[in-house]
């Protein structure tokens, strides 16, 4: 229990270190661009709306710095992030939540199925060492060198453009009115193929180099020889002995590196117009929508976090030490 | 086998004893592009319920032996050549190092099995220790259930005093003593003829390691199977040795029964060897140890290896490679072996050197 | 290791005693033998000495227009032309100082404050360690590239060097985490415990006797930085964060995107930006497998090369050693 109770207080602590930062980055900044967005949005802005952004931004020039703060967690916690420049009349919050389900399905899903398939091929290619699986290592290399938007605009110019099999943009036919029919669900995988086929592709090859590298050294542990020794099989002793200690590691990895993926896969969904959480982080940065931007951040630090929390769980579910008393 | 290969074969092995497990000629290399000979044709045999103690200094290639022959040696590792014949029960040979993967691993842990250096590392940390004793049960019996498995598991335990509930137990909440004894008792699973033990009491402290001596000792004698018992520590293999063979920079240099090696070593290495460690019981010795340290496995020197740390060396260690022969010494056991010049005049005066005489010190009786 | 005899295998996993060896210098001389290294320090040296001549040897003007527009690659504009006829090829050879400034700068800076934080943690332990180590811990979790992107988002001008500081203010974490592993597991090895008992100054100890056994470590965390910063100043260049007029591959890249190169099948846009930031990414990943290799021998590959062990019949494998009856029958 300890392990988790550990945990949960280092996220806790890691979750008021970004509302703190995000607290801090609008009122460090020189100049005052939000006071001058919001005079040039002038009357779109509800004058109900005006204290919140005050509160969020700092713009109060007579409050001291701690009840500015307190009035921003206070708002936090009512779960109110202010309105939104851009999206004239609607509160952060809602446009955010019209966003997440998109960004949880493709980068949620792509991000694991790289995890799961780079994992199994990462283990094979650190069984079976010396042999022709090592040639796969440059190509990985390569793969996991190039920025992920760099191949994303070569899948659209490609399988767009180039061969026409799949949309370059959007996540849906706009012809359709969002609905649960499979007519719209089907639209909805035909539209998110190709942006989450990229995202497999561009992320797998650190899982496969991350857990060949595991295996070589988890290969070399002695409890993997006696299992040999033991006359196991070699599925056996590769899934219950060398990949199944190997990926302990790993998954630290994984909730380590999450928030690093994450920031790269938002970007896809800019190449691909793609309505999710990066997309409007990037739309509310064009638009000088700081409540937005704001907002943006710290959902996606959020959800990086509760990744982590599952990552966790898993880890400890996976490694008996860790429920260690003591 | 060339004749030269014949010649080196130890004569104790040549003696109609019953041998379970014959190690002839066995070569290993370190790295494949640019090898170090880290074994060079050894022959060692280990006959029906003897225990055979292998020592020799850390380096000396004792345990690359022992994974050589059972084909566990990790990578770099390289077998160049040799025999490993396994003789089981219905007196049916086969070469371990000829099988393919299917007979090799069906042979494992029924035929032979192993209780590793360090048994902390040697379990796995992720699974609960009646587990990883039942997966090894039910590889070679297919036939037998879980529950069986577990319940054999228990009465394992039990035979090296560790009691059943420990089963659901996982290895980081044992003791070190504790967690040596279960892979004793996961060797012991499958009743196999051969236990090879590769520092077994090295991580223990003395007491721990007195009590797993004895419990070696009793489970022997209760189940009869043979042993190669490797260690650094001659003088607990005094204690529970028949046999004992002793190893140098990749080769054995002397090879007899533990008394005739503990009172008459033959060997200016095995003498020096005894002279490192405190007897466990008995009369009190003086403790010398040996000067200067074990020689670069990469660059050896030629002649015998042991040339620059022997007291009694003279000018043809320098040129003549010792080979296993008979002590000359009159009325030695005839199945012992050293390999020294001192007691190879003929071999020393065919190469136009003055043989000297064997001193002392090796001579006694 | 241990089911071979220590000695036998004179490569341990163990850093410090590498370093300490005294065979050093041959060491040294064995990470400029990896093929791996020399090659990714050759690509780097490359795209350094660009940085450097670049201005000076790029055919034209990379903001001067001409009249030909959209061109493919030609031995006129190497690598074609823009929409209004700007020659990609100086555009790139110019945008080479911009990514290498940028990266160096923030690698620069990142592992200045990761080997102080981390070496400091790792160092003196208890309370301190706790929490610089949940800091570092923090900025791993928070996701990097839109907290950059939400900084760079809110400064009124986003200039190379700001972006640089920026990504070193959030990427330090990484290599302050593996150095205060290292440091805490030096700082129990006999050498460091002798020198505590010699009485010996707590920053001297840190400078002899820590910081040179950690030099591959850094040296990795670096590189790894030098090619997280690359990549977080391209892709905020692409999505057009920073200042679009300075030229780096990124702002290539983002005018390829904004002038809808890709359905025009401008190809010669964004393939080459695309490849020089894959060959100097691949480049610092290299690097990073040598010193990786370096550091934990059980990595390398040396020795098992896959095409003369096919031919000798040798199958590296564990727990079934390969046997090939080879050897020679007098004793070498």
């Amino acid at each position: 229990m300890r392990f988790f109770v550990r945990r949960i207080i280092f996220y806790l602590i890691t979750l008021w270190a970004a509302i703190t930062i995000n607290f801090f980055i609008p009122r460090v900044m020189p100049g005052d661009p939000v006071q001058a967005a919001i005079a040039a949005a002038g009357g779109s802005i509800s004058p109900d709306a005006i204290p919140a952004l005050e509160a969020l931004f700092g713009l109060d020039p007579d409050a001291s710095l701690w009840s500015q703060y307190v009035d921003y967690l206070g708002l936090l916690l009512h779960g109110d992030l202010g309105v939104s420049f851009s999206y004239t009349g609607f509160a952060v919050t809602d446009v955010i939540k019209d966003a997440l389900p998109w960004t949880i399905g493709l980068v949620g899903i792509a991000t694991i199925i790289s995890f799961v398939i780079g994992t199994l091929i990462g283990s094979g290619i650190g069984w079976r060492r010396g042999t022709w699986a090592d040639s796969l290592l440059p190509i990985s290399t390569f793969f996991s060198a190039v920025p992920y938007f760099w191949l994303a605009l070569l899948s659209i110019a490609i399988f767009s453009v180039g061969l026409g099999w799949f949309p370059a943009s959007g996540s849906y036919d706009r012809n359709m009115a969002p609905n649960w029919s499979w007519e719209f669900v089907g639209s909805v995988i035909y539209y998110g193929a190709l942006p989450a086929l990229t995202i497999v592709i561009s992320s797998i090859a650190g899982w496969i180099l991350g857990m060949r590298n595991m295996m070589v050294t988890v290969s070399s542990e002695d409890y993997v020889t006696v299992a040999q020794a033991k006359g196991l099989s070699e599925r056996k002793v590769l899934f219950g002995y060398a990949a199944r200690n190997a990926i302990l590691p790993q998954i630290s990895s994984f909730a380590l590196s999450l928030g690093f993926i994450v920031g790269g896969t938002l970007v896809m969904e800019i190449v691909f117009s793609y309505q999710g959480i990066g997309f409007m982080l990037f739309n509310a940065v064009n638009a000088k929508d700081y409540p937005l931007m704001q907002g943006c951040f710290l959902v996606i630090t959020l959800a990086v976090l509760l990744a982590n929390i599952l990552a966790d769980f898993v880890y400890g579910v996976l490694d008996p030490r860790t429920r260690q008393e003591g | 086998m060339s004749t030269l290969a014949e010649s080196r074969t130890p004569r104790a092995a040549a003696s109609g004893t019953d041998p379970v497990l014959e190690i002839k000629n066995l070569s290993v290399d370190y790295g494949y592009d640019d090898p170090t000979h880290v074994l060079r044709q050894v022959s060692l045999t280990l006959n029906r319920g003897e225990v055979l103690g292998l020592a020799g200094e850390s380096g000396c290639g004792k345990s690359t032996l022992a994974y050589a022959a059972t084909r566990l040696l990790p990578p770099p590792g390289l077998i160049t050549g040799g025999e490993v014949i396994f003789t089981g029960r219905d007196g049916i040979r086969s070469d371990i190092l000829a099988l393919n993967d299917k007979d090799l691993r069906a042979s494992r842990w029924q035929d032979l099995a192993i209780v590793f250096q360090g048994a902390m590392n040697s379990l796995n940390p992720v699974f609960r220790i009646g587990r990883q004793i039942a997966d090894g049960i039910q590889a070679h019996m297919p036939q037998v259930t879980k529950k069986e498995a577990l319940e054999r598991s228990a009465n394992l335990l039990e035979m090296v005093g560790i009691s059943a509930d420990r089963l659901r137990d996982y290895p980081h909440q044992l003791s070190g003593g504790m967690r040596q004894r279960v892979m004793i008792a996961m060797a012991l699973a499958l009743d196999p003829q051969v236990l090879i033990m590769d520092e077994p009491t090295t991580a223990l402290d003395v007491v721990m390691q007195r009590q797993i001596v004895e419990q070696i000792a009793e489970l022997r004698e209760r189940l009869g199977f043979s042993v190669i018992f490797i260690t650094h520590d001659v003088s607990l293999l005094i204690e529970i040795a028949d046999r004992i063979a002793i190893m140098y920079a990749g080769e054995i240099v002397e090879d007899a029964s533990a008394q005739d090696v503990y009172r008459r070593p033959r060997h200016p290495y095995s003498d020096g060897l005894l002279h490192s460690f405190p007897p466990l019981r008995g009369e009190r010795r003086e403790l010398g140890g040996i000067p200067g340290s074990p020689p670069d496995m990469r660059k050896l020197p030629t002649g015998c290896p042991f040339r620059d740390r022997c007291a009694f060396v003279f000018d043809a260690c320098a040129h003549i490679t010792p080979e296993l022969v008979h002590p000359a010494v009159a009325g030695d056991d005839h199945r012992r072996s050293v390999a020294c010049l001192r007691h190879e005049p003929e071999t020393v005066a065919a190469a136009g050197f003055t043989p000297q005489p064997v001193p002392d010190r090796l001579a006694l009786r | 290791m241990t089911a071979v005899d220590n000695t036998v295998i004179n490569d341990t996993v163990d850093l410090a005693t590498d370093a300490t060896a005294p065979d050093q210098g041959r060491r040294k001389f064995l990470f400029m033998r990896n093929a791996k290294a020399v090659t990714g320090l050759v690509i780097l040296g490359f795209f350094t000495l660009i940085a450097i001549i670049g201005p000076y040897i790029a055919p034209y003007d990379p903001n001067a227009r001409s009249k030909d527009i959209l061109q493919p690659p030609s031995m006129a504009h190497l690598f074609g032309t823009t929409h209004v006829g700007q020659d990609i090829f100086s555009q790139i050879v110019v945008g080479t100082r911009g990514v290498m400034v940028v990266g160096f700068v923030a690698g620069i800076v990142a592992t200045t404050i990761g080997v102080l934080i981390g070496v400091t943690a790792g160092f003196i332990g208890g309370w301190g360690d706790e929490s610089l180590s949940a800091l570092s811990n923090v900025f791993l979790v928070i996701p990097q590239l839109p907290l950059i992107i939400i900084i760079a988002g809110q400064l009124p001008s986003a200039g190379g060097l700001t972006v640089a500081l920026v990504i070193a203010a959030t990427g330090w974490a990484w290599g302050a985490r593996v150095l205060r592993a290292q440091t805490l597991s030096l700082r129990r090895r006999d050498f460091v415990e002798a020198a505590r008992a010699n009485g010996e100054k707590t920053w001297r100890i840190i400078t002899a006797e820590i910081l040179p056994n950690l030099t591959a470590i850094i040296a990795a965390g670096f590189v790894g930085t030098v090619g997280f910063a690359v990549l977080s100043q391209i892709t905020l260049s692409f999505i057009g964060i920073t200042s679009v007029s300075d030229w780096n591959w990124g702002t290539v890249l983002f005018w390829a995107q904004q002038q809808l190169a890709l359905q025009r099948g401008a190809w010669w846009w964004f393939v080459p930006a695309g490849l020089c930031i894959a060959l100097l990414g691949m480049a610092l990943t290299l690097i990073n497998f040598g010193i990786d290799e370096f550091v934990n021998p059980r990595l390398r590959s040396t020795g098992l090369n896959a095409r003369s062990l096919r031919k000798r019949k040798i199958r590296p494998r564990i727990g079934f050693t390969p046997v090939v009856y080879e050897a020679k029958e007098d004793r070498g």
